[in-house]
């Protein structure tokens, strides 16, 4: 390393924390900077997509059920006309002339009956004309020009078994996975680094008790656990992270406390003791700032490994409910769905697997940046 | 002498790293020629590039490392050659002992073994064949009972032992040099001269030539034919080693012949008040216990008595595992002792660590290594006010900026560093601050666990002179722990000399150094003067 014994400026400088190092080290790992975008990218149109997409995450369009990804927009041109005939007769008109004009359709329809001004609404609420109005009404009412705009709609990701907008939901499951990954992450990260410092810096007696209940919690089957949450407290989002947070701080604790084991017999926890600091400010000021390297890495790790425990919860239907959805539950409906509709299981999924690449990347970087000596 | 061939030359050698901030110098271009039988010594401070400089002749430098030059052996460069062409050279006729001796050995195997092993991969012979010569060599290096630690694992022998296969090891092959990289470093003063007596009796019989890495003035000056000085990646005066220790030209070989640690230490008055009084402290370390078989413990301090008056310094000398450090521990009560330590007319033997928090800020402990003691994540004014914190709850954030200021400048370093990092300091340095961290609280006593022993002569004469002017600035009172006589000398003015956790000897500093009165105090200042004696004489 290189010594600073050149001259040294009279105003206090600010030094290059440890941190610092390893930013740069991690800023030069191409691999990572790339995941960064893309996470980036992923967690930006997860947040914003919803709210600039037209279409409502929720919205059924049921004459577009499970119509494949598309860059042009629907109806295309061969749909119009039998829909329109389909609409015309539930309508009980008799079509006279059909004839299109760009974006619009002008018919000439009659009917037996008089016919009620308000049947337009048949053609206003079918997802594909809109703004349907009479003109020309004959006089015995029984024969009039219908005026119809077609509805130009655009399904980027194509549509589900339900006839809604893919891309939405997409974006919308992208709220919901990285919320609870991140989420549950943190609680996973507060519970286990306090409780394996603590754990480890106390030693003795303690450690060994403290360490016994985190080897009952293990044993703990992970699916029953989270079934008596739900049947005690109701299905719910919150509870969601609280139940994978609480089983993944385990091996939190146990990372934490190898690495305050080891920690804690440096000298410089012993000068601390020497000087008669607190247990507490020990473990605040020199063995948690010490462990979080590892943390870190470990918490890049730990993301997508909770994103995954939520798509399988969802899978049982324990988890997110309808009309949310998260990565996983949309994954396991284009799984249902793979035959003549791959493109419901094809964008979740490169999402989801996106995500968890830049995760493991950002990881593996992380890991080179803070131990630069393993490399 | 001039007669004789040259086995290994070496020139224009130029060794740079390759490192994210850019290209790194360690070697800028350096010439060394050894003569076939003779011993030359390369010597500078840590960071001179004289390891860097044989790591790089012998191919073994880190992947990020580049060589520029020549290096000769019989006549052709062995700079470049392919691994495999070099493993013909490198490890048969120029062999390498490294100085940890510890983690050079594979614990899995026996000596025997691993003395065997190379031999039949490489020499050819059967494992009967190379058990044999083995053995030979385990004499050879004058191992005691060859035939029964040749089935030894390397954990049962003590560091000079392993020290002594590693040399068996390197004489397996008839080289032609040998280099040795700070052999004795990690190995207690008795110790090391036998080391060194046994490498000048192996090459004074087998006629290979040594190159003999160091820091210490005082081993070249005993072994060495030619010296080389190395600063800064580049030779800075080389010669014969009479002439350079006699005559030294460059004003860096001056001032590292001058580091050696001067000055003495008046003894206190009697009058002086008692700060400390220790009597028969008993430290036992249980080393494995069963549910059924009795505690097997080590008794790491043994009866110790001991007696410190306000501004005395009290030297603790003795070897590795003597429990010199334990001692200093179990004073400040950190480790769970018997018997009884008076400070300051308080018995602090057996109080908790709330009872204990009080006491703390006077009595302070300094460390060895200062890479270690200081906490990596924070910054120099974080650590050095650390005890404000503790002791000091009511002073404001600046108030204790302010006092990490004064006492930066209490050791000499500037008061702007104190937001910077303790990987951006030097290892002297870094003492400074560990230093700073315990004058802040303005103790009475202060517990030095070898402060000096990590780090180069001349910054150990810095730090020595640092202490001293401390000491009289402040009334402080010291608990010097050290393996390291000379800098004992300096400081000490009283001795207490350990072994097996034992006092063997105590007294005023210049009555043990002159007139030792046990024989192992004897042994020990025989061991270590040699050097020094020598170098007193001649700087």
């Amino acid at each position: 390393m290189s010594d600073i014994t050149q001259e040294i400026g009279a105003a206090p400088e600010r030094g290059r924390s440890l941190w610092d190092d390893a930013r740069d080290r991690l800023l030069a790992n191409k691999a990572a900077v790339g995941s960064m975008i893309v996470l980036a990218v992923i967690t930006f149109l997860s947040v914003v997509g919803p709210m600039l997409s037209p279409h409502e995450f929720d919205t059924v369009y049921r004459d577009y059920v499970r119509v494949p990804a598309s860059l042009e927009a629907y109806p295309r041109a061969e749909q119009v006309q039998p829909a329109f005939e389909k609409l015309a007769q539930r309508a009980r008109f008799n079509i006279g002339s059909y004839e299109r004009n760009g974006d619009v359709v002008v018919v000439k329809v009659s009917s037996r009956r008089a016919i009620n001004p308000k049947s337009t609404r048949y053609f206003d609420r079918s997802d594909i004309f809109k703004n349907a109005q009479l003109l020309d009404m004959s006089d015995d009412k029984k024969s009039a020009t219908l005026q119809a705009d077609i509805n130009y709609l655009h399904f980027y990701f194509g549509t589900d078994a339900n006839g809604r907008d893919m891309m939405t939901r997409t974006f919308i499951a992208g709220r919901v996975s990285l919320t609870i990954g991140l989420l549950a992450t943190a609680v996973a990260i507060f519970i286990g680094v306090l409780y394996g410092a603590t754990s480890g810096y106390l030693g003795g007696r303690i450690d060994q008790m403290m360490m016994r209940v985190v080897d009952i919690l293990y044993s703990l089957p992970f699916i029953f656990f989270v079934i008596m949450l739900v049947v005690f407290f109701g299905r719910n989002f919150v509870l969601m992270f609280i139940a994978v947070g609480a089983v993944e701080w385990l091996d939190m604790a146990r990372i934490v406390r190898g690495q305050t084991l080891t920690i804690k017999r440096q000298e410089y926890v012993q000068a601390a003791e020497a000087m008669g600091v607190s247990d507490g400010g020990i473990v605040r000021r020199h063995i948690i700032p010490n462990t979080l390297g590892p943390v870190v890495v470990y918490m890049t790790l730990l993301v997508p490994k909770v994103i995954l425990l939520e798509s399988f919860l969802s899978f049982l239907g324990l988890g997110v409910q309808e009309p949310m959805t998260s990565w996983g539950v949309l994954i396991s409906e284009g799984a249902r769905n793979l035959q003549g509709a791959a493109w419901m299981l094809i964008f979740p999924s490169i999402f989801l697997t996106s995500t968890l690449f830049a995760l493991n990347f950002i990881g593996d970087g992380l890991r080179d940046a803070l131990d630069p000596k393993d490399r | 002498m001039e007669t004789k061939q040259t086995v290994l030359e070496i020139r224009d050698l130029k060794v740079n790293f390759d490192t994210p901030t850019g290209v790194v110098p360690a070697v800028r271009g350096v010439d060394i020629n050894v003569k076939a039988g003779e011993t030359v010594a390369i010597v500078g401070e840590s960071g001179s590039g004289k390891s860097q400089t044989m790591m790089a002749a012998m191919g073994l430098l880190a992947s990020n490392g580049r060589t520029e030059g020549t290096v000769e052996y019989g006549g052709r460069n062995i700079l470049g050659l392919p691994i495999r062409e070099l493993n013909k050279v490198r490890g048969e006729k120029i062999t390498m002992i490294f100085q940890e001796p510890m983690t050079s050995l594979d614990p899995l195997y026996t000596i025997g073994r691993q003395l065997a092993e190379p031999m039949v991969v490489h020499g050819g012979l059967s494992w009967k064949e190379a058990k044999a010569k083995a053995l030979d060599l385990l004499k050879l290096v004058n191992i005691p009972e060859p035939e029964r630690k040749i089935k030894a694992y390397p954990y049962e022998m003590s560091g000079g032992q392993r020290q002594r296969v590693m040399i068996a090891m390197a004489l397996a092959n008839d080289p032609d040099v040998l280099i040795a990289d700070e052999p004795t470093t990690a190995l207690d003063v008795t110790t090391q001269a036998q080391i060194l007596d046994l490498l000048a009796d192996l090459q004074k019989r087998l006629g290979m030539a040594v190159i003999f890495i160091t820091h210490d003035l005082g081993i070249v000056r005993q072994i060495s034919d030619r010296v080389y000085v190395m600063k800064t990646g580049e030779v800075v005066e080389s010669g014969n080693t009479v002439e350079i220790f006699t005559n030294p030209q460059h004003p860096y070989t001056r001032m590292l012949l001058d580091a050696e640690p001067t000055g003495s230490k008046a003894l206190v008055p009697e009058s002086a008040t008692p700060l400390l009084e220790v009597q028969k402290v008993n430290v036992e370390f249980v080393l494995d216990s069963g549910f059924l078989k009795p505690a097997n413990t080590l008794r790491a301090v043994n009866d110790v008595s001991l007696f410190l008056k306000k501004g005395q310094t009290l030297g603790v000398v003795g070897e590795s595992g003597s429990g010199k450090s334990t001692l200093g521990r179990a004073i400040l009560n950190l480790l769970p002792a018997t018997g009884r330590v008076v400070y300051n007319g308080e018995l602090i033997t057996g109080k908790s660590r709330a009872q204990m928090q009080k006491l703390r800020r006077n009595m302070q402990l300094v460390f060895q290594d200062p890479f270690g003691s200081l906490s990596p994540r924070l910054t120099v004014g974080q650590i050095i006010s650390e005890g404000l914190l503790v002791h000091e709850p009511s002073l404001s954030a600046k108030d204790r900026d302010q006092r990490a200021c004064q006492a930066l400048e209490e050791v000499s370093l500037d008061p702007s560093v104190r937001n910077r990092y303790p990987h951006e300091f030097s290892g002297g340095q870094r003492q400074r601050i560990a230093i700073a961290r315990t004058m802040v609280l303005k103790p009475d006593l202060v517990v030095l666990d070898e402060p000096t022993s990590a780090l180069d002569r001349t910054i150990q004469k810095q730090i020595v002179e640092l202490l001293r002017e401390l000491q009289t600035a402040h009334d402080l009172t010291y608990l010097f722990i050290s393996h390291d006589l000379a800098v004992v000398r300096a400081i000490a003015d009283t001795v207490m000399v350990m072994k097996s956790g034992q006092v063997i000897e105590a007294g005023p500093t210049e009555d043990i150094f002159q007139s030792p009165q046990d024989e192992y105090t004897k042994k020990l200042i025989g061991a270590a003067l040699f050097t020094q004696n020598q170098l007193k004489a001649s700087a």
